[in-house]
């Protein structure tokens, strides 16, 4: 079961901005680096970060074998309406994993 | 010239001994990103590792079996301060025990279940969620009489040469502590922080594994995994610590 750590206010003002934080568990393995027994590790990355505002996309990021370990991603939005915050990683050997926060807006 | 400069080196190790005051820990030589990347937990990617043993607390290890929490009850409460305490004396072992240990011990005796392995992620979670627990407080060793042998072995361990360098531990962190090791600089290895989260690592690792890199950077061959030395050299290295606050779980670069 992966870990993730999201990080956002659970109420704002409507039109206001929002810092939204993830932090997500991961090896973020590049393919490129040897391992123990000589071979090369093979390569396991996330490839797609999204967020869904009320099902709408507001967020995406693509992730590369640059990213460290276990990544940190930061954005802001505007709170339009209440609702749930759907935030999911994708990415190889079948990888998913999502988080919905809820957002009261007022 | 030699004498001179071991007389040099047992003059500055004896002056960073007597005055508490000149201690630094290992988080103010980092960078400022580094240091709020640790202060928040929002940011701190070794929270994960304990967001894990939090939920290892609550779950039984088999089914019918008692969870952490079934004894212990609410660990903000029963573990505050376990972390500054510890390696203490086992009565069970009849020896030193590092919390690790001890939390084996309570695995196999209260639970049933199978000793975690060092460096086990399932461990490191556990530990770094118990050591959270004490976050803040001063290390406080306990002043246990039976401990004293094992901490004296501990001291002389870490003024003892090793390796291909021929380098003891006191050479670098008492005499060359603040200097510069290629681009990092030489921390005086205060262990308040560990379980911790280390860049190189890109994970968490316990301080056994930053002790064997420190010896395979001396080009000697590590203690056996778990092997006594390891609690000695601890023991001795968080009474060199006492009274500074545990950072757990801490980010190193």
């Amino acid at each position: 079961m992966p870990t993730a750590i999201v990080t956002m206010p659970a109420t704002a003002k409507r039109g206001e901005v929002i810092a939204i934080r993830t932090l997500v568990a991961h090896p973020m393995e590049t393919g490129y680096r040897p391992g123990d027994g000589g071979g090369v590790l093979p390569r396991d990355l996330i490839r797609r970060f999204q967020c869904h505002y009320n099902g709408e996309l507001v967020f995406a990021a693509e992730l590369y074998p640059a990213v460290a370990a276990n990544p940190l991603i930061a954005f802001f939005t505007v709170a339009t309406e209440s609702g749930t915050l759907r935030f999911s990683w994708d990415g190889d050997n079948g990888f998913a994993h999502s988080e919905s926060v809820a957002i009261t807006v007022t | 010239m030699k004498t001179v400069v071991l007389a040099l080196c047992a003059v500055l190790s004896s002056t960073c001994m007597a005055a508490p005051d000149a201690r630094r820990s290992g988080f103010d030589d980092m960078t400022p990103p580094l240091r709020a990347m640790q202060r928040d937990d929002a940011l701190n990617p070794a929270m994960l590792s304990v967001l894990e043993g939090q939920a290892l607390w609550h779950r039984p290890p088999a089914p019918g079996q008692q969870a952490c929490a079934g004894c212990h009850g609410e660990a903000a409460a029963s573990m505050r301060g376990a972390a500054t305490r510890y390696p203490a004396f086992s009565a069970t072992s009849q020896r030193p025990v590092t919390l690790h240990e001890r939390i084996n011990e309570c695995r196999v005796t209260q639970q049933n279940a199978a000793p975690l392995p060092v460096e086990n992620p399932a461990a490191l979670g556990l530990l770094g969620f118990v050591a959270l627990q004490s976050r803040g407080l001063p290390i406080a060793p306990p002043a246990d009489a039976r401990l004293q042998p094992y901490r004296d072995a501990g001291a002389a361990l870490y003024t003892t040469r090793f390796g291909q360098l021929a380098l003891s531990c006191a050479q670098c962190h008492d005499a060359r502590a603040g200097l510069r090791l290629g681009g990092s600089t030489i921390p005086q290895a205060h262990p308040n922080g560990y379980p911790l989260y280390r860049l190189e690592w890109q994970g968490m690792g316990s301080l056994q594994r930053r002790l064997r890199g420190c010896m395979a950077g001396v080009r000697a061959e590590p203690f056996a995994l778990g092997a006594p030395e390891w609690v000695a050299l601890e023991l001795y290295l968080m009474q060199r610590a006492a009274g500074m606050p545990l950072e757990t779980p801490a980010v190193r670069p």
